[in-house]
């Protein structure tokens, strides 16, 4: 059994702490939030695979156009 | 500049929590500093935590300048649900924590809400610290009372993890 998970509230005007679970609506949107970062994390991936992907083209074209790897460099 | 810090409440975890609230936040200092070292559950070297200002879902916005011992980058979010902080993760080395800094000037005043953060997630292996410098807006006029700090992919603040609420 897993113990239900806690929210911690601290009021800044009495001091007060009081420790209580958290509601469904909470629990449903600390689930989104961490879906969310899995889907952005994975969008910054195929970005990142795109780009790199996209740049070996170019230089491949580059190449195929008889430039040295040198004069590639001087380019970029 | 900062005269004063006031230690406004404090929060360190005894055992695990999914998320810390500051609340009643006073409205008589005139700016604010977050203060917060925290590892969560998240089964990777880092994770954020997630902040939102007065139950607000909407409005806020932030640039991140990031890099370790190797590289630097950037990266952007605008309307986004709450601001995020870098944070370490549970694979992280053991017992290590971030450190964490957000100062928000004239909270309570009626204007946009901008702020400043500086974050380092400790990491004592061969992916050495990241250290972050973030600006921040909230598009949002209403004084601050509230915050709400919840891990965004891990489901836990581990125990000693710390936060710190200063007025100056």
């Amino acid at each position: 059994m897993t113990d239900a998970p806690i929210a911690v509230e601290v009021n800044c005007e009495t001091g007060e702490v009081t420790e209580r679970p958290l509601t469904a609506e909470e629990i449903a949107a600390n689930e989104a939030a961490a879906a969310q970062a899995e889907a952005d994390a994975k969008a910054k991936a195929d970005a990142d695979a795109a780009k790199a992907a996209a740049k070996e083209a170019a230089l491949a074209k580059l190449a195929a156009l008889g430039l040295t790897a040198d004069e590639v460099a001087a380019i970029l | 500049m900062a005269s004063k810090y006031t230690l406004i409440s404090s929060q360190v975890l005894g055992s695990s929590a999914a998320s810390v609230t500051f609340s009643s936040i006073p409205s008589t200092y005139k700016d604010l500093v977050l203060r917060i070292s925290v590892r969560t559950n998240n089964a990777g070297d880092g994770d954020n935590t997630l902040l939102k200002i007065n139950g607000l879902t909407s409005g806020y916005s932030y640039t991140n300048l990031f890099g370790d011992a190797s590289t630097a980058t950037s990266n952007n979010a605008s309307s986004t649900t709450s601001w995020s902080i870098r944070v370490d993760g549970n694979t992280s080395t053991s017992n290590t924590f971030s450190t964490n800094e957000i100062y928000i000037p004239n909270y309570s005043g009626s204007t946009y809400k901008p702020a400043s953060g500086i974050s380092s997630m400790e990491n004592n292996v061969a992916n050495p610290v990241y250290t972050f410098a973030s600006a921040y807006l909230l598009s949002n006029t209403a004084a601050i009372s509230s915050f709400v700090l919840t891990p965004q992919v891990g489901t836990n603040f581990l125990t000693n993890s710390s936060f710190y609420l200063y007025g100056i």
